[in-house]
Formats: structure tokens, sequence, C-alpha cells
């Protein structure tokens, strides 16, 4: 599957089926920090993700802020 | 994952509540939340005008959004700082919403009412960019409020904004500043408008989630500037926190409003009085934003070889009147 992450400006291949958590813990990303979409779907921690897949990681952290 | 309220397909989980929800319940449990913030706070009611600063980015269009749908009478403020593209991208975005939406939208221009962008406010100044920036939108949101007569001014700060401050605050003891850390800061002056922050329940990746099951379409980057601010530092401790415990945020934060602030008194409460140059109430005689702006307006005569008494590179400084706001949708 198809990985971008958005706030790395990056994208990665990751091969075989696998959880949006497991994918999480993977690339070393904070749950807490991003949303995972597929197409314009928001996806919870537990949904199953395969290779066909394209994913976005979209930071939800905004900074600056007096 | 199932919604707990339907048990159809969860799209957002909530760690905090030990919930998940399907979109419509999702948009349910944010609304509960926003009102609940608004009543408890008694922030404003339906009779207010209410002024939001608007940035184009997922907390401001979210509560904009939501307080519309509530039934309040929200309008739209944005501010144009100057920085390149992002401000074009941030606008572009604040106007797509209004006009899609119906919504009424003022804005104001930093660079064609000061004659320089926030960053150039910013370098003439030595201050670092968040402060210019926070300084000339407080002061601007206040101006507009007044000037248009909105009783009330809300800003997008969420739950993770207020625990990272919170969080700094405590870090260095800032007890002045700890004493002031509310939801609702109320008017100590005719010229002060009432500050709000309805999401203060609400989880920055809440805020985030509404807006894309919303289909608000918002500026994902961040603001070129906020890069290795401290807020981010403070975020992903908490963040950190936050995952191995679930409602830490909060527990800090809401445990802070509930019994916290109470032990501090009264220190926060400071006397006001009209800025001799552009009337907004100020602590000294000449307000913070007057004084940047005539010094950065001072320095950039210097540069180009003016001198004194030459001609200002900027505006009259605190000009009286509204600022370049019009309709905008």
């Amino acid at each position: 599957m198809k990985v971008m992450i958005r706030h790395q400006r990056r994208e990665v291949e990751v091969r075989g089926r696998r959880r949006v958590r497991e994918l999480l813990v993977e690339l070393g990303v904070n749950p807490e920090s991003v949303l995972v979409i597929r197409g314009a779907q928001l996806l919870t921690h537990d949904a199953q993700l395969g290779d066909d897949d394209t994913i976005e990681l979209r930071p939800v952290v905004s900074g600056g802020i007096d | 994952m199932r919604c707990q309220r339907c048990r159809g397909d969860a799209v957002v989980e909530v760690r905090r509540h030990h919930a998940a929800f399907c979109s419509d319940h999702f948009i349910e449990f944010f609304d509960r939340q926003v009102q609940r913030a608004i009543e408890d706070e008694r922030m404003f009611t339906r009779d207010d005008r209410v002024l939001v600063a608007v940035s184009g980015g997922k907390d401001s269009l979210a509560l904009w959004d939501v307080l519309r749908r509530l039934g309040y009478a929200a309008t739209g403020l944005y501010i144009n700082l100057g920085i390149g593209g992002y401000s074009d991208d941030s606008h572009r975005k604040t106007v797509a919403y209004a006009d899609a939406h119906g919504a009424d939208l003022l804005v104001a221009d930093i660079p064609q009412e000061f004659g320089m962008s926030v960053e150039e406010l910013a370098r003439a100044t030595r201050r670092v960019s968040c402060s210019a920036c926070g300084l000339s939108k407080r002061y601007l949101f206040n101006r507009v409020a007044i000037d248009h007569g909105f009783t009330v001014v809300a800003t997008g700060h969420n739950l993770d904004d207020e625990a990272a401050v919170l969080l700094g605050n405590l870090l260095h003891w800032q007890t002045e500043y700890l004493a002031r850390q509310s939801p609702v800061l109320s008017s100590t002056h005719p010229k002060l408008a009432r500050k709000v922050k309805p999401l203060y329940r609400i989880a920055e990746r809440e805020a985030a989630a509404y807006a894309i099951v919303r289909g608000i379409d918002y500026i994902v980057d961040e603001c070129p500037n906020s890069v290795g601010a401290k807020s981010l530092l403070y975020k992903e401790a908490l963040n950190l926190l936050e995952q191995a415990s679930p409602g830490a945020k909060q527990s800090l934060y809401w445990g802070f409003l509930e019994r916290g602030r109470a032990l501090l008194g009264t220190q926060g409460v400071v006397a006001l009085r009209a800025c001799v140059h552009c009337g907004q109430p100020t602590t000294a005689e000449v307000c913070a934003f007057c004084r940047m702006t005539e010094r950065a307006a001072e320095r950039m005569r210097v540069r180009r070889g003016g001198g004194a008494g030459a001609p200002a590179a900027a505006a009259p400084v605190g000009a009286a009147g509204a600022p370049d706001a019009g309709g905008s949708g």
C-alpha cells in the first residue's frame, strides 16, 4: 500500500495486510497526532488495510499559537 | 469498531471518553461538547453577535461551522497577515467556506493597512514572528469587534492548545498568566470585547475529524513560522501522555479550571485605559501594537535613509476606524 505522510512530506510503500494501529507503530507515528484517511473516509485504529490501498496520514497538531 | 450509539461502522474513536462514533453520532457528540462549553462558561447566547476569528485552518473553520449550525449569529473575521503563499491559501479556503455556506465574512489586511506584513513587523522590531503575529491578531480581533458592534470574539483554541499553554505556564510558574488562563476573558473596559474559546472541550484530533466529516476544505499545511515553536514541543509531550493514558490532557486542563485556578486568586486582573494613539484598551499610555508599528515604521524610515520626519513607510499607526473590512459571501 501507498502511505502519504503529510507532515513529513514523504510517501512510503508498505507490503502486506495490517491494521491501522500496526501501521502507525511501524512508522513510529503517535496515533494521537494524526488522522488516517482512505479516499475521503476516516479510519479507526482497528481498520484493516490492504496492498491496493492508498492511505493519508494527516497531521492534526497546529503550532505557533500564542 | 462500532459506533457506541447506533452500532454502525465507527469513523472516529474518542479514547478519552471510551467511545467511538459513526459520522452522524460524532457530529452529535461534537455539538454537545461545544454547546456544553458555551453554557457552562456562559460564553454567549443566541442574542449575541459573535465575531469568529477564522484563519482557514481546521479549528477556526470547524468553530465557525458548528456555531452557525447551532443557531448562533456568527460572522467570520479573516486577517491577512501577509505570510506569502500561506496567507493566500488560507484566505482562499476561508472565502470558499463563506461562499459555499452563505456565511458573513469580514476581512482585515495588515500589509494594506500598516504597510508591512507581520514578518516584516517582527523583523523590524526584533520580535519572533509568532509574537508580532499574536499581538497583531489580538489587536485587530478586538478593534473590528468593537467597531462593528460585536459583543464577543470567539477563537478556535481547542483542548490541546489550552493544555499546551497550561503546561508551558506551569513549567515556568508564570502565576500571572496562570491566573488569567480561562475559556472566557470578560470585558473589563468599554472598548474590550469578551473573548471566548468554545472548543476548549474538543481535542485537536476531534476538531480535524469534524472538519473532514463535515467536508470542510481547510489549510492542512502549518504556518511556515511555527516551525520550532515551543507549543509544538508541549503538544508532543502531552500526546505521549495521552497515548499511554487517555484523558490526560482533559484531566490536566479541566482539572485546572475546576480546582487549580481558584487557588490563584485575582492577580491576573489589570487596570485598563485607552491608548493615547488609537483608543484601544491597554495597560500603558501607548498600546503594545501602536508601539510595535511605530517602531517598525521608524526603522523602515531609517533604513531607507529618510531619517526622522521623512514620510512613514507604514500607514498612520493605529488609524481610527474599521480596518479594510468588506463582505465576502
